[in-house]
Parts: structure tokens; C-alpha cells; sequence
């Protein structure tokens, strides 16, 4: 698989700026208990980007099958579809200059709209849906756009605290054009009082860095009597320009 | 008040949380028929050049058990020391080589094992050749901000001792922390995220 860019853009070498730390939940959130013994309590080791980090793998649009941005589909029996409220979530994937990022693979799990997910780990008691499997993905489009079809995920119950529950939730991983921008995230949904609740979400220190994971119902977007849409724009860290920096060896 | 710079700020990371097969791995958890295959689970073919090498990592919490639970990436340059990347201005990389692999933690053992190639040497910048390395990106429930390493090899002695960024570790008796000890074609990796053995981790 030959590494394309996606786009005719020249490709961009330049570091990634500075990962602003404090703005990200910390390793150690001792109201989620999981990362009591999960957090590294060392400084990292910090040092501007080399190739290592600058660069990244590109995922083509050919690897993509025609129902993988189609969750109500993706996993149902021929000509049926998974329960629960029809959306769309859509937006773009930029980086910190405000620029779209083209070519980027966005994979996205979720629970059904019971609230419970299809794994062997999760006993929750509501049932599975037949026709919910809970996972797709998208590459983004030139200007960073990205669109998909599923049904809202329910709240659920989680061994942390003894009456914990999720705000409903999608789990977004993402690429951007260098290892450095991978990021893993969670897209929650505007009015759902869990949010403030959750100790996951409660692990930002921001509220404003919070509120840029709700996504927001948007009517101008619906499909009129088949689902409403939300609005979920991602940002990946920024990159310098290369144009004042030594090049690297052999460039 | 100075003019704004008009920056946005990244997406605040969350956890990738106990069910992170069902959206990376979804063949690994019994979700067939979505997609044919896991994303990463192959990364060499008959043609891919360069020494045949297995990866065996586990990753520890703190009192020592193997995460059961985690999911880690790795990407890494091929045998000439070139990335298969955009970003990549030296030359092409070898067609046969991705250099991008994914494996989650065997949900009974914790170990992960990849089968990949020992890549070449890449500059560092200030332009001296790093010792061989494959970058780790490590997720799992109770990880908040997927965590960032590397692993270099234990009969590179040399090389690792003339490598850029090992060499910025303060504290020396750290060092091994990085570095995967042979054993015969496969490299062992053990990444403690707690403790007196707490591997390096980076913030790049």
C-alpha cells in the first residue's frame, strides 16, 4: 500500500505544536478508579517531534465498504435496521489552525440504544439488539467533512461508583496526518444532564475544553421524517510551518 | 488587548474505555461481517524486505498485572529507515511494508504479539541516525490520554547508545525501560505504567 496523501496539497513536514497537557484530562482522575493503578506518576519525557512522530500512515478511501458509515445497517439482517432514535452525526475533522484535515480515518463504537454494547465484557441487563453491531468508520472528505448514520446510544450503569451512569456516548478515534495527532475522544450529546455527572467527563478540568465534545442537535440537517442530526467537529493538534526549520537529513 | 491568534484548541482526549475492540477490533470481539478484516492485525507479506522479527509485549498497572483490556498501535519505519508516509521526503518506502500495526491484549494472558520487520535507522533532527526504534501508542479503560513510547532493541547496543532521544533521559537507570530484550527472532516488552520499573513515556 503506497502512501498517498489524499489530496494535492503538498504534504506538510513541519512539527506539531506543543501538546497543551492541562487541557486533557490528567493520568491519575481518582473519582474514575480505573486510573488509580493505570497512571503513569513519572514526568514524560518531552522533545520536539522527530520524522517518527511527524509522520503517520495514510488510509485510502478504497478500504472503505459501502455500510461502514452506516450503523443502522452495518450489522442488521438483509432489509431490517437497528432500534432506536435514527441520527446522523456529521462535522469536520480540523486541526488547531483551524485548517480541515483531509484523509483522516474516523473509527466510532457505541452501546445500542439500550445502552448496552455488543462484548462479552459488558453484562449490563438490557438486551442486545440483533440487528446493532456498534461499530463503523469514515475517511474524511477535502475539507475535513465527515458524515454517519446510527441510532443515539442509550445511558448506562458502570462499576465505578455504586450509581455511576454514562451519558450517552460515542467513541471516536481518530487519524490525522502524523502519529503524533492520534487521539482517542468521546461525543456526547447537547441537554444530557449525565454529562456534568460523569466522572470520565468530570476528568477535564475545562469547561469549556468539556464543551467541545457535546455535540449539537442541528434541525437544518435533518432527513425530514427518517433522523435528526448532531454537529461534532473534532480538532487534532496544529502543525508548524517548515519553512524557517533546518531540514531533516537527505530532504 | 493584542489581536487574537484565532487558534482552536484539540479535542480533550477521553478514554478509549473497556469495549475499544468493538470499534478497532471488531473481529477480535466476535462482531463479524462488518468489515473483513481487523484494521493492522497483518503488517508483512512474502515481499516485504528486511529481518522477520516478533514483538511479545504486555503492559502492566501498577501491582503488576497484565492489562487484559488495553489496545496498542505501533508504527515504525521499513528496513531502509523509511517511513511509508506523505510526510516522508527521503524516498519511497518499501510498497510491501504499511508500517503501521494494531493489536489488542489477549483477554486472558495480556500479551500482544505483532510480526513485523526490524526497521532501519531514522534521523533524528539534528540530523545524527536514531538507533532503530518502533513508536508505541498505548489505550485502554483507566487510560485518559493514550500513552506514547517507544521500543528499541537489546542487540543494538551501539546504536542505542548514540541515540538522540534516549540520550535525553535524565535518570540513566531508566533507559531499559525502552528497550525490548531479544530472544532468538522475537523481542520481549514489558511496559509498566506504575512503580519502580515505570517505562519512559513521552510528551512529543
Amino acid at each position: 500500500m503506497p502512501a498517498k496523501s489524499g489530496s494535492n496539497r503538498r504534504p506538510e513536514t513541519g512539527a506539531f505544536f506543543q501538546r497543551d497537557r492541562p487541557w486533557h484530562p490528567p493520568a491519575l482522575t481518582p473519582n474514575y478508579k480505573t486510573s488509580v493503578l493505570r497512571s503513569p506518576q513519572k514526568a514524560p519525557l518531552s522533545f520536539d517531534n522527530t520524522l517518527s512522530e511527524i509522520a503517520g500512515p495514510v488510509f485510502g478511501h478504497a478500504m472503505l465498504g459501502e455500510l461502514d458509515a452506516d450503523l443502522i445497517h452495518n450489522f442488521a439482517r438483509p432489509g431490517e435496521s437497528a432500534l432506536g432514535e435514527r441520527i446522523i452525526v456529521y462535522g469536520r475533522v480540523l486541526d488547531e489552525r483551524g485548517v480541515g484535515v483531509p484523509g483522516a480515518l474516523l473509527e466510532f463504537w457505541q452501546a445500542n440504544a439500550s445502552g448496552r454494547y455488543r462484548h462479552k465484557k459488558d453484562g449490563y441487563l438490557a438486551p442486545l439488539d440483533p440487528n446493532f453491531g456498534g461499530c463503523g468508520r469514515a475517511i474524511s472528505g477535502d475539507d475535513g467533512g465527515y458524515a454517519f448514520r446510527t441510532v443515539k446510544p442509550g445511558s448506562y450503569p458502570w462499576p465505578n461508583g455504586p450509581n455511576d451512569w454514562r451519558p450517552s456516548h460515542i467513541h471516536f478515534s481518530v487519524f490525522g496526518h502524523g502519529f503524533a495527532q492520534r487521539l482517542i475522544t468521546q461525543m456526547y450529546f447537547e441537554g444530557d444532564p449525565l454529562i456534568w455527572q460523569c466522572p470520565i467527563v468530570r476528568g477535564i478540568p475545562d469547561k469549556a475544553a468539556v464543551e467541545t465534545l457535546i455535540a449539537t442537535l442541528d434541525m437544518q440537517s435533518t432527513i425530514p421524517f427518517d433522523a435528526r442530526a448532531y454537529k461534532f467537529d473534532i480538532v487534532l493538534r496544529g502543525r508548524r510551518a517548515s519553512l524557517f526549520e533546518n531540514r531533516l537529513e537527505g530532504n | 488587548m493584542a489581536k487574537s491568534l484565532d487558534r482552536l484548541k484539540e479535542s480533550p482526549s477521553q478514554t478509549a474505555g473497556p469495549y475499544v475492540h468493538i470499534g478497532l477490533t471488531p473481529n477480535f470481539c466476535g462482531i463479524g461481517g462488518v468489515y473483513p478484516s481487523d484494521l493492522g492485525a497483518t503488517m508483512v507479506n512474502d515481499k516485504t524486505k528486511g529481518e522477520r522479527i516478533g514483538l511479545r509485549i504486555r503492559v502492566l498497572d501498577g501491582p503488576g498485572t497484565p492489562l487484559k483490556d488495553a489496545l496498542i498501535e505501533i508504527w515504525q519505519a521499513d528496513a531502509d529507515g523509511l517511513y511509508n508516509s506523505p510526510a516522508e521526503l527521503r524516498g519511497a518506502a518499501d510498497p510491501n511494508f504499511f508500517g503501521w500495526g494494531r493489536c489488542p491484549t489477549d483477554m486472558d494472558t495480556g500479551l500482544c504479539a505483532f510480526e513485523t520487520i526490524k526497521p532501519g535507522r531514522v534521523p533524528s533532527r539534528d540530523g545524527s541516525l536514531m538507533a532503530p526504534h518502533i513508536t508505541l501508542w498505548i489505550v485502554a479503560r483507566g487510560i485518559n490520554l493514550g500513552l506514547h513510547t517507544r521500543l528499541y532493541f537489546s542487540d543494538e547496543e551501539k546504536a542505542n547508545a548514540g541515540d538522540a532521544i534516549l540520550a535525553r533521559i535524565e535518570h540513566r537507570v531508566r533507559v531499559p525501560t525502552l528497550i525490548a530484550e531479544r530472544k532468538g527472532d522475537i523481542y520481549v516488552f514489558d511496559v509498566h505504567l506504575q512503580g519502580e520499573k515505570e517505562t519512559v513515556f513521552f510528551d512529543s
